[in-house]
């Protein structure tokens, strides 16, 4: 059949495909490759949980994990064009290359595959959706509410960065400073530059504790920050009453947490993505929902995704990782 | 000379005209014997689109190991054909940015090539420089300027005619660069073994200072080698560019040891002086075959290189074991 399949080309095609690709699934399991930008990354081999736990709760799905050995696009191709020779029911994959692998996915989606991207995203017209981990004002929010959750009383908290020019933390602090007003008695008395440099960042955070001697937090939106910060804290004797909370990798962060000097910080959950996009990927393939620009989609017990006029979405607010958790995840990533 | 020794009743041909002649045989038989077991192995092998999707896996690849071919033969080498593949797709979609049509395109990216060639021939041939070295040293130069223009830009402006090298078809499964492959595999096989030219590639390579003694003009040789391996980096990177429908810096990233890969498994002494098309034909086949076969039942791709590295030393150790046997 599939030979016949192929000698037609075009939009019918797809049609063709979509229906046959429905007759099969009630009969043999949905397969859904998840495809990462190499194997042998723990945040990735995390996902692949994720996407397991998926399959479990959803029944009749089997996960292919893959992905090439170098971050490369012509290797992810090399892959994605394996997995279209296989007619996988969908794609999900992290991209090594926005642009590179838009030929090779509009391959597959004419050929009745479902194609989504999740943590690094591929340009809209070679996929149906991306799942972004979380967003900018999510991210603001977090950081902010990871200081104020150990305030009752309100104080003082001052925000490390990276660089003054880095997009990405002058987003979210920008974010945090728009719902700065839910959180009374948080008063933000600095903003200070490490330019993701950790002896830089070292001396800053020693600064902002001599200038203000009743700080009571550091926000560092930068894994670089918050690790060079909670050093400082340590070092000055200060833990207890310094806080270090911001965006970290559970595996830099975990000495920080058993010492104390970081009561609680925030990131993406890989497990939750992998779980995420297995979700979407299955909504979308077995026709339940719909990739458009507003649509809501279904994401299991992460909730639903509301996708944007880019058909993007954000999963949900950062993982909160504290000393209750750390010792699951300092070994991923 | 291996040209001549068809020819000749098997007692008398020379040791290394009896390796060649086996190598060709053994890898078709590893090229049929992993056919067969990839038809076994995975009920999606055996189809002709997906087939012809494999084929992609190696043929802008081979298009640099036909040049590279020669010039190993010659007793040279040049590690930078990734690189210029890199600069020629660079520069192609610079070119594409300022508004240019497919036909500039595939010029600007032919002539990159043809560039980067000669630098690196008149550095070799004209300074006497060991190419190793050479072409280690052009091998960052020109990805670093490719580095240096793009950063973590990207060029696509390219127009949409432009995916015919990368993403046509001739006819029904037939690929432009399943067609240009054959093209060029002919094209090479007649001018190594079917010319003149052919022949003092051979001579170069088993003894250079005889052909210079022969009055084959070595430095001239060697020159228009590294001149048609840069141009055949300027086609593959036409292809690439086409298929991809974009530029990085990081295009065709650490090809050229797939390309070697290629070149050696095919049969060609690394050292020079023997080797022949048809082998690396087979041999890009072959590791199309085994990349394609193990990605259809999703292999891990670090158990992909170990197969490919087993593979080649298998294939290279077993006529050697074999002469060994029946001494």
């Amino acid at each position: 059949m599939s030979m016949t399949r192929r000698l037609f080309g075009g939009t019918a095609l797809a049609a063709m495909t979509l229906s046959a690709g429905m007759a099969t699934a009630q009969d043999d399991p949905l397969r859904i490759a998840l495809v990462v930008k190499a194997l042998g990354i723990g945040f990735f081999e995390a996902a692949a949980e994720g996407a397991e736990q998926a399959a479990e709760e959803l029944g009749n799905v089997e996960i292919i994990y893959t992905g090439p050995t170098d971050t490369t696009a012509e290797g992810q191709i090399e892959v994605i064009n394996a997995l279209i020779a296989q007619q996988v029911d969908a794609i999900a994959v992290s991209a090594n290359d926005t642009d590179a692998l838009v030929p090779a996915l509009k391959k597959a989606m004419q050929r009745g595959i479902t194609v989504i991207s999740w943590d690094s995203g591929v340009a809209p017209e070679g996929r149906e959706l991306h799942l972004n981990p979380s967003s900018n004002p999510l991210i603001g929010n977090m950081i902010i509410k990871l200081a104020a959750d150990h305030l009752p009383d309100g104080g003082e908290v001052a925000v490390l960065s990276a660089s003054a020019t880095a997009t990405n933390q002058n987003t979210w602090i920008a974010e945090m400073e728009k719902v700065l007003g839910d959180y009374p008695g948080i008063e933000v008395v600095a903003t200070v530059y490490g330019d993701d440099l950790a002896d830089k960042s070292y001396r800053e955070a020693q600064g902002l504790m001599q200038a203000h001697p009743d700080l009571a937090a550091i926000i560092a939106p930068t894994s670089v920050g918050i690790v060079a910060a909670a050093q400082a804290v340590e070092d000055a004797g200060k833990i207890g009453e310094v806080n270090v909370t911001g965006l970290g990798l559970p595996s830099e962060m975990a000495g920080a947490i058993a010492s104390g000097a970081s009561k609680s910080f925030a990131i993406w959950n890989p497990i939750d993505l992998g779980y995420s996009a297995t979700m979407l990927a299955y909504q979308l393939a077995t026709d339940q929902a719909e990739a458009a620009p507003g649509a809501e989609i279904d994401m299991g017990r992460m909730g639903t995704l509301t996708l944007d006029d880019n058909t993007e979405g954000a999963m949900a607010d950062p993982f909160v990782y504290d000393a209750s958790n750390i010792d699951q995840f300092k070994d991923i990533f | 000379m291996s040209v001549g020794a068809r020819h000749i009743p098997d007692r008398m041909h020379s040791p290394a005209a009896r390796l060649l002649r086996r190598w060709e045989t053994l890898l078709l038989a590893v090229a049929i014997g992993i056919f067969i077991a990839n038809s076994l192995a995975s009920p999606y092998f055996l189809n002709a689109w997906n087939l012809s999707d494999a084929t992609f896996n190696f043929t802008e690849k081979a298009m640099i190991a036909f040049a590279m071919a020669l010039l190993i033969i010659a007793g040279e080498i040049d590690l930078s054909v990734a690189a210029i593949v890199a600069l020629a797709s660079t520069a192609m979609g610079a070119a594409a940015e300022a508004g240019a049509g497919v036909p500039v395109l595939v010029l600007v990216g032919l002539g990159t090539g043809l560039i980067c060639g000669a630098i690196n021939g008149v550095l070799v041939t004209g300074l006497g420089l060991p190419s190793i070295v050479v072409t280690i040293g052009t091998m960052s130069l020109f990805r670093g300027i490719a580095y240096i223009v793009l950063g973590d830009q990207v060029y696509k402006a390219y127009p949409p005619e432009f995916a015919v090298f990368g993403q046509g078809y001739v006819w029904w499964v037939i690929s432009v660069e399943l067609a240009l492959f054959a093209v060029l595999a002919v094209i090479y096989g007649v001018l190594l073994h079917r010319t003149s030219f052919g022949r003092a590639v051979y001579a170069i390579g088993n003894n250079p200072t005889g052909a210079l003694f022969s009055g084959i003009r070595v430095a001239r040789v060697k020159f228009v080698l590294f001149l048609l391996t840069g141009l055949m980096s300027g086609v593959a990177a036409v292809c690439l560019t086409s298929r991809l429908g974009s530029t990085r810096p990081s295009i065709a990233f650490a090809w050229e040891l797939e390309v070697v890969t290629m070149v050696v498994l095919g049969g060609v002494n690394i050292l020079g002086g023997s080797g022949s098309i048809p082998g690396v034909v087979l041999a890009a086949v072959v590791l199309g075959l085994v990349t394609f076969g193990l990605g259809l039942l999703n292999v891990p791709g670090i158990v992909m290189s170990i197969f490919v590295g087993l593979l080649l030393i298998g294939v290279i150790a077993l006529p050697r074991l074999w002469a060994m046997g029946r001494r």
